[in-house]
């Protein structure tokens, strides 16, 4: 008999992350700290970034030097950068404060990690899509350590219409599919569990996972 | 049948939590944060700086660097890749990966910038025909004397009602090039000479701006960034204009190019991204690195992060704590 793609997928769907586990009612008691804040916080100011991102684009990108609507709109997205790698920061910093990849979590490590990289990438094109002497000095500044790698012809940050489109569309898009495996992945593990209040060699997970 | 996920939270004893109604209040909290920071601190908007700008507040810079750049002494000239073959690319110890990827972005800065956007005033102003063609017609070594000449001859010129007026040579000395550098000044002063770079292939907007901002890229941009303040050796590049907070997080980053042997090398480009990707690699990597995966446990800020956990908790109590 044929394998059922369909059934496959939701099976796998149910036993790999259940409603209980997606959507949660309650945390293990040891979730008592404000730096697990940092990550929702994270989220939110990310929610900002594109509400106010999406304004900004359907009205153009010269909107904002015009209109002092269009302005304070820039000004709550340049906030919301901010804001969004300020908390950013501050979780990875937290999370490898508490040793977070064990367990078996190393995947939600290295995943924030390429969020963090994938975004430091849509920061840089947000700098380049102003407009103004700072994309204008940004451009011509940062260009010297993109050719030094080789890419500069492929990734040209001089080319306002390639980083404007990377910026409001490519790279939102893989912030937001890379951070829903993310949230998936600290879903399905869980809240990490504190380390041992002692002196034991922290490991990688995986003793702790089969306990 | 696929094996039933399970995490061990369930294990431990358990508080209430509404995971939606946290996201809705840091939504909003949020929202209210970069509301109040916009209203209060707003965000810069330095305008571009334009060949314009150039030609009506120091005329002769743009001069000097529209003879470096038919000269071939301007900065992109001697860059190489992408851009040309004829300079030095940035390299550690023979590796040069520019020099692979080679030139993708070929720009020959005489013609980009100066003689083109000339030729297109040309064929307006048809008296600027015949000294480009003498320009195109002239030996290399022609052209490198009548620009040195014109270039020694610059501190002492005058500019009379927009004009450049250079100290009287014998008639050959500068050749076609005062009538050119005037042409030339009066496109930037319109405003059109970056549209005259830019719109080389036609009528569509120029969304790709690369070659028009490669012309200031040199000397202007730089003056006009001291000015400013944002020069990379006072750490401009992690702030924008007027002390706001730039790209802060790439801290490390732009740290290294302040400190030796970045500082002072000629690949220091190539370096510093080299080692800011090794340094990230190991990050990334950190589950599976002994040693720098127990600095958690050294700098043990995790006692201070879960310290009423472990309060609550005795050696014989739940998991591992």
């Amino acid at each position: 008999m044929k394998k059922n793609m369909t059934r496959s997928l939701r099976l796998w769907v149910q036993n790999t992350l259940p409603m209980e586990n997606l959507l949660p009612d309650s945390m293990p008691s040891y979730v008592d700290s404000y730096v697990y804040l940092f990550g929702i916080l994270t989220v939110a100011a990310l929610v900002w970034l594109i509400i106010t991102g999406t304004v900004l684009a359907i009205f153009g990108p010269e909107w904002w030097h015009v209109s002092p609507v269009g302005h304070f709109f820039n000004s709550m997205h340049f906030w919301s950068v901010q804001a969004f790698f300020f908390f950013m920061v501050l979780h990875l910093w937290a999370q490898f404060m508490m040793a977070a990849w064990r367990g078996g979590r190393h995947w939600t490590w290295i995943g924030g990690w390429l969020l963090f990289l994938v975004s430091i990438v849509a920061g840089l094109t947000g700098y380049l899509s102003q407009n103004n002497f700072d994309s204008q000095w940004i451009g011509v500044q940062g260009k010297d350590a993109i050719n030094s790698t080789g890419i500069g012809g492929f990734f040209n940050i001089l080319n306002f219409g390639q980083m404007y489109g990377l910026h409001i569309f490519v790279l939102p898009m893989v912030i937001i599919v890379l951070l829903a495996i993310h949230l998936m992945l600290v879903r399905m593990h869980g809240v990490v569990e504190p380390l041992p209040n002692g002196k034991e060699e922290v490991d990688n997970g995986e003793k702790v996972a089969e306990q | 049948m696929a094996r039933k996920w399970r995490n061990n939270n369930a294990d431990f004893p358990q508080k209430p939590y509404d995971l939606i109604r946290e996201m809705l209040v840091a939504l909003g909290i949020m929202g209210a944060l970069v509301l109040v920071l916009a209203a209060v601190f707003s965000t810069p908007d330095v305008p571009a700086l334009t060949a314009q700008q150039v030609a009506r507040q120091d005329p002769k810079l743009l001069l000097q660097n529209a003879l470096d750049d038919l000269s071939g002494q301007d900065a992109i000239s001697t860059y190489g890749p992408p851009y040309n073959n004829s300079g030095t690319a940035q390299s550690i110890a023979g590796f040069s990966p520019a020099q692979i990827a080679g030139v993708q972005i070929p720009i020959n800065s005489a013609k980009v910038n100066v003689l083109d956007p000339l030729n297109k005033v040309a064929k307006i102003d048809t008296s600027l025909q015949s000294p480009l063609q003498t320009w195109s017609k002239a030996t290399v070594k022609q052209r490198s004397a009548w620009v040195n000449h014109i270039e020694s001859a610059l501190n002492h010129a005058t500019l009379q009602h927009g004009v450049l007026v250079v100290p009287a040579a014998s008639p050959d000395s500068y050749g076609p090039l005062p009538t050119m550098l005037n042409a030339y000044l009066g496109l930037a002063r319109s405003g059109l000479l970056e549209s005259a770079i830019d719109g080389g292939s036609g009528p569509m907007p120029a969304t790709n701006r690369t070659e028009s901002l490669l012309l200031l890229q040199d000397v202007p941009d730089a003056q006009y960034a001291n000015q400013l303040d944002m020069s990379g050796n006072q750490w401009g590049i992690i702030k924008e204009t007027g002390n706001y907070p730039g790209a802060v997080w790439l801290w490390f980053y732009t740290l290294l190019y302040q400190i030796p042997p970045f500082v002072n090398s000629s690949s220091a480009d190539l370096e510093v991204v080299l080692t800011t990707g090794i340094v990230t690699i190991l990050l990334v990597l950190t589950p599976f690195i002994p040693g720098l995966r127990s600095l958690p446990k050294v700098f043990g800020i995790y006692k201070l992060i879960w310290r009423r956990w472990y309060r609550t908790t005795t050696k014989k109590g739940r998991g591992h704590a």
